[in-house]
């Protein structure tokens, strides 16, 4: 596709002409970008209401909030970012300095999802703005709306010859993927994330997935039933609350003690009435299902027979409107779809276990997840679930809040991806540490040139070991 | 060596697979993220260097005729210090690090839990076979992984010494040594990794990227390039003579990944450059450098006809100023300066790795970032000058691994920067601390508590929760407040 290499000849130019390199370009694109958000959010609420049916106050908190939260924090801290860092170095290297300078990596490439269509496309962007890179953006074809939205106005704010949005679908990503970049971002599936380091390696492009998993939300005995009720809440939000449970970080499953599996389950269909209605099928604060695909994938997982009757709340579909209700399942087989694979859908299973303990094992049997969320007030297990089990993060007693950190790196780690970003390291995930060191032409050290004695074997074996005085006695030949 | 005998099983892909399960097992029992495991290793390390000192020297001599100071000094010393300095900072490495939390998810505190990814796999290359080899598994011992190391099959005597020395010194059942060429590491490549360290050329360097994209696993590759040296007029060109003599010839001959490829000057400056190094090449390594004990010699017959190759290329052959002496029977090529050459000619569209330094002339020195930009990201930039201006300018404009001024490779030696290239040089860095992070993964740790939660964040949704959102998102007090107080 001539089109596509001439946009991209286009964009390195632009980076060549060293204009993406400067701070003042830097912030006015982070400035624009906040404008963007601030001028747009009645269309980005339209947009994200139209492909996903995602409440204006969903569609702030995970989408526009994040953007401009992030636009604002890096904007205030980009010029320190920028700023090279001084490393130490040993005396014998006297004078010297050596620095650690971040340079931009050149022309990358970010590839959305779709289910936070605006904040995973964005977010990422901005990394690579405040790094000083120029971007094609490639929005998920899977939210259509949120894609042409993006394609049509990011040109009006952002700088237009470094920062490109191109729209498409599985041909466009794979004609992309054959060009040379200098870092791509992905988000999106393990499938996908592996065909993208593939078309990596061929030009040794480094690459950063944020991928998912499946993240298990440990709940120990809480006997106070007012920390139940925040409990309850928590993991509503976190299955059902952010894109109806098609969030890389939503609660996969809940891992309880059998003695308590009936109280959880009663507290979330109390917390679900209140959030949803009688009906969630009415309910305008939940996420319909992204797409056809999606959907069938969902249905398939239901139809296992086993699994369908481990349904223990809701269950209903509407394969019109592509609506399944929030669904809790009790104890559905392990060896079944529903528990093998990611289910990034409002289908929340409840494994029961004797004794909580065995959450451990029973997280660390299965690929290491984006998040591991554990409701618990002791202490020994808390450091026990941080020294055992391996995950992108973790979060203690809470949901989803740990995106919002800005001084917490995102990422995952095994299965659900590698590279991480937010605040600070989304600027490092597109920088190259460029490492200097400079020297001046004195003093010269002669035992550094050939030709070899023993001496100089004995002078450079010190002078590693940073033993001065050694040094000294060997110059004096008091040493041998 | 009598041990060459013994049997060897073959190494296939179901030997790869069982050896990764029972690193697996290891890993999981826990015993190698424990910080005494870490610090025994080390020490280990140093121990096993300390008592084999020469029959490392002499490994490498079989291999590569390294003289010994350059063995003792770039390999062993380097690698020593390695490990001391992991000794010495380890336990301040693996503490958690606190991060700060904003009021939007108050109550609560983070950090930062640093933790082995795993099961890893470093394969190493020929040139620096136990620097490159060991440097690496220091780093993947200090952040408490289990792991194979493939040294390469290229230098022999030294793959050997290491797999007989490593389960000696080291905790066997963590640290394994399959020795091998490409059936072996394409057996290895085959299995599930929680890291790939790989130091090599772009060509395996993408191999092993792809197989690495199978099972989703992070990478540092650690390759090449043609590493520029710029050399600016008004400097005391006897002193940059000689520190590019030692960063080329001094380095393995030339087979160095971060060796100078070529040099760029300007025309005044060239034929005192010439001169200069002719002068102190003949003072280092005699008048016959092919009998010199103080180079090595080129690793094999295949590289020896590379570069051969590379000299008899029409367009180079007439461009010869110095040397170009060759034994092929001893695997020798003198240090070799060819002036003139054009840019079109072989020589210039590789990686050189050897001892040939061809020198290019610009009008102005500016000129050579263009000349540089031009090529692919070298892993290392050099530049003699004693003007400022210039200085920054080269800093700025030239991307690449590492940059040095007025020196040669000394950057390698300093722990406090990261050392791995960009682009064609490779991803992800190492040494010092850097060593630590990359076979490290980053947990993010958030703690709350139950009090604190905000209704605003749940449903059902409505208008003024929107606004309250708006304000805690930004962390704006007096926004929550008036939002709290309905007056936004």
């Amino acid at each position: 596709m001539e089109g596509l290499e001439g946009t991209l000849a286009g964009v390195r130019e632009t980076f060549e002409s060293g204009r993406t390199r400067s701070i003042a370009w830097r912030k006015s694109q982070l400035k624009a970008m906040i404008e963007f958000v601030q001028d747009n959010e009645e269309k980005i609420f339209k947009s994200l209401d139209q492909d996903l049916g995602k409440h204006p106050v969903e569609a702030y908190r995970d989408e526009i909030g994040v953007v401009a939260k992030s636009a604002k924090h890096a904007l205030s801290c980009v010029q320190k970012w920028m700023t090279p860092k001084k490393g130490n170095l040993p005396l014998l290297f006297f004078p010297a300095s050596a620095q650690v300078m971040p340079e931009p990596f050149g022309v990358v490439l970010i590839m959305g999802s779709w289910n936070f269509p605006i904040s995973l496309t964005l977010d990422p962007l901005i990394g690579a703005i405040s790094a000083g890179n120029a971007v094609i953006l490639k929005p998920s074809e899977l939210s259509p709306t949120c894609a042409s939205f993006l394609a049509e106005t990011i040109p009006k704010y952002l700088d237009p010859n470094a920062i490109k949005v191109i729209e498409g679908g599985i041909d466009v990503c794979h004609q992309l993927l054959q060009q040379k970049w200098d870092k791509i971002f992905f988000t999106g599936s393990q499938r996908v994330g592996r065909i993208v380091m593939t078309a990596a390696a061929q030009h040794l492009t480094p690459v950063t997935l944020e991928l998912g998993g499946k993240c298990p939300a440990i709940l120990d005995s809480i006997s106070n039933p007012n920390n139940m009720k925040v409990i309850a809440k928590r993991i509503v939000g976190a299955k059902w609350g952010s894109c109806s449970g098609q969030a890389c970080i939503a609660i996969d499953y809940v891992l309880v003690e059998e003695k308590f599996a009936s109280c959880l389950i009663d507290s979330l269909r109390k917390t679900m009435k209140r959030f949803y209605g009688e009906s969630p099928r009415e309910s305008k604060s939940i996420c319909k299902i992204g797409n056809e695909t999606n959907f069938k994938r969902l249905l398939n997982l239901l139809k296992d027979p086993l699994v369908q009757a481990s349904i223990v709340h809701g269950g209903s579909v509407d394969e019109e409107t592509m609506f399944i209700e929030p669904t809790i399942l009790l104890n559905p087989p392990l060896d079944s779809q529903i528990m093998t694979e990611e289910i990034f859908g409002p289908l929340l299973p409840i494994i029961t276990l004797d004794n909580i303990q065995e959450s451990i094992e029973f997280i660390n049997s299965k690929p290491k997840p984006l998040a591991i969320y554990a409701f618990t007030k002791d202490e020994t297990f808390k450091k026990q679930i941080l020294s055992k089990t391996s995950s992108g993060s973790v979060t203690f007693n809470d949901t989803l809040v740990q995106f919002i950190c800005d001084s917490l790196p995102f990422g995952g780690v095994g299965q659900s991806g590698f590279g991480r970003y937010h605040g600070k390291y989304s600027f490092d995930s597109f920088s190259h540490e460029k490492a200097i060191l400079q020297r001046g032409f004195f003093p010269e050290l002669e035992p550094r040139y050939p030709p070899w004695n023993n001496f100089k074997l004995q002078f450079i074996k010190l002078a590693y070991a940073f033993n001065y005085i050694g040094l000294i006695l060997l110059l004096l030949g008091l040493k041998n | 060596m009598a041990t060459v005998e013994e049997q060897k099983t073959v190494f296939d892909m179901d030997a790869a697979n069982m050896l990764n399960k029972e690193l697996r097992d290891v890993f999981a029992s826990g015993k190698t993220r424990s910080y005494e495991w870490r610090i025994s290793q080390l020490k280990s390390i140093i121990k096993m260097c300390d008592d084999h000192e020469e029959d490392i020297a002499d490994a490498l001599r079989q291999d590569l005729s390294k003289p010994e100071l350059e063995s003792i000094v770039y390999e062993l010393t380097m690698l020593k210090n390695s490990c001391t300095l992991a000794l010495k900072e380890l336990k301040h490495w693996m503490m958690p690090e606190k991060a700060k939390t904003s009021l939007t998810t108050f109550p609560s505190s983070a950090e930062i839990v640093s933790e082995p990814l795993g099961v890893v796999l470093i394969i190493s290359a020929w040139n620096y076979p136990f620097l490159l080899s060991l440097d690496p598994l220091v780093g993947a011992i200090a952040a408490g992984n289990a792991m194979v190391l493939k040294p390469s099959e290229l230098a022999p005597a030294s793959s050997s010494l290491m797999a007989k020395l490593l389960p000696e010194y080291l905790d066997s059942s963590s640290v394994k040594v399959v020795e091998g060429a490409v059936s072996e590491t394409s057996a290895l490549l085959e299995q599930k990794w929680d890291k790939i360290f790989y130091t090599g050329n772009g060509r395996v360097g993408r191999i092993v990227m792809g197989a690495a994209a199978k099972h989703l696993t992070p990478v540092v590759l650690e390759l090449g390039g043609k590493s520029p040296v710029v050399v600016d007029s008004d400097i005391d060109m006897q002193v940059a003579t000689r520190r590019i003599i030692v960063g080329k010839w001094g380095c393995n001959n030339g087979q160095a990944c971060i060796s100078p490829d070529y040099i760029i000057t300007t025309k005044d400056c060239a034929e005192k450059l010439v001169g200069s190094l002719k002068k102190e090449l003949e003072t280092f390594y005699g008048k016959n450098p092919l009998e010199s004990k103080d180079l090595s010699r080129i690793v094999n017959s295949s590289h020896f006809a590379r570069l051969t190759k590379l000299l008899d290329d029409d367009k180079v052959s007439g461009k010869i100023v110095y040397g170009g002496e060759r034994d092929e029977a001893n695997l020798r090529i003198a240090p070799t300066i060819l002036l003139g050459v054009p840019q079109n000619s072989l020589i210039m569209k590789e990686e050189i790795f050897g001892p040939l330094l061809p020198i290019f002339i610009v009008s102005k020195i500016e000129d050579s970032f263009d000349m540089i930009n031009s090529g692919t990201k070298p892993l290392a930039a050099y530049l003699f000058t004693n003007n400022k201006k210039l200085k920054e300018q080269f800093v700025m404009s030239v991307s690449a691994g590492g940059v040095v001024i007025n020196d040669i490779a000394l950057h390698l030696a300093v722990h406090s920067v990261p050392f791995g290239g960009v682009g064609e040089s490779g991803t992800g860095s190492y040494h010092g601390k850097f060593s630590f992070d990359a076979f490290t993964h980053k947990k993010a740790v958030l703690y709350r508590s139950f009090v604190g939660d905000a209704a605003v964040r749940y449903p059902p949704y409505t208008r003024r929760k929107l606004t309250l959102m708006k304000a805690l998102i930004t962390g704006n007090v007096l926004t929550i407040l008036r939002a709290l107080l309905g007056l936004s």
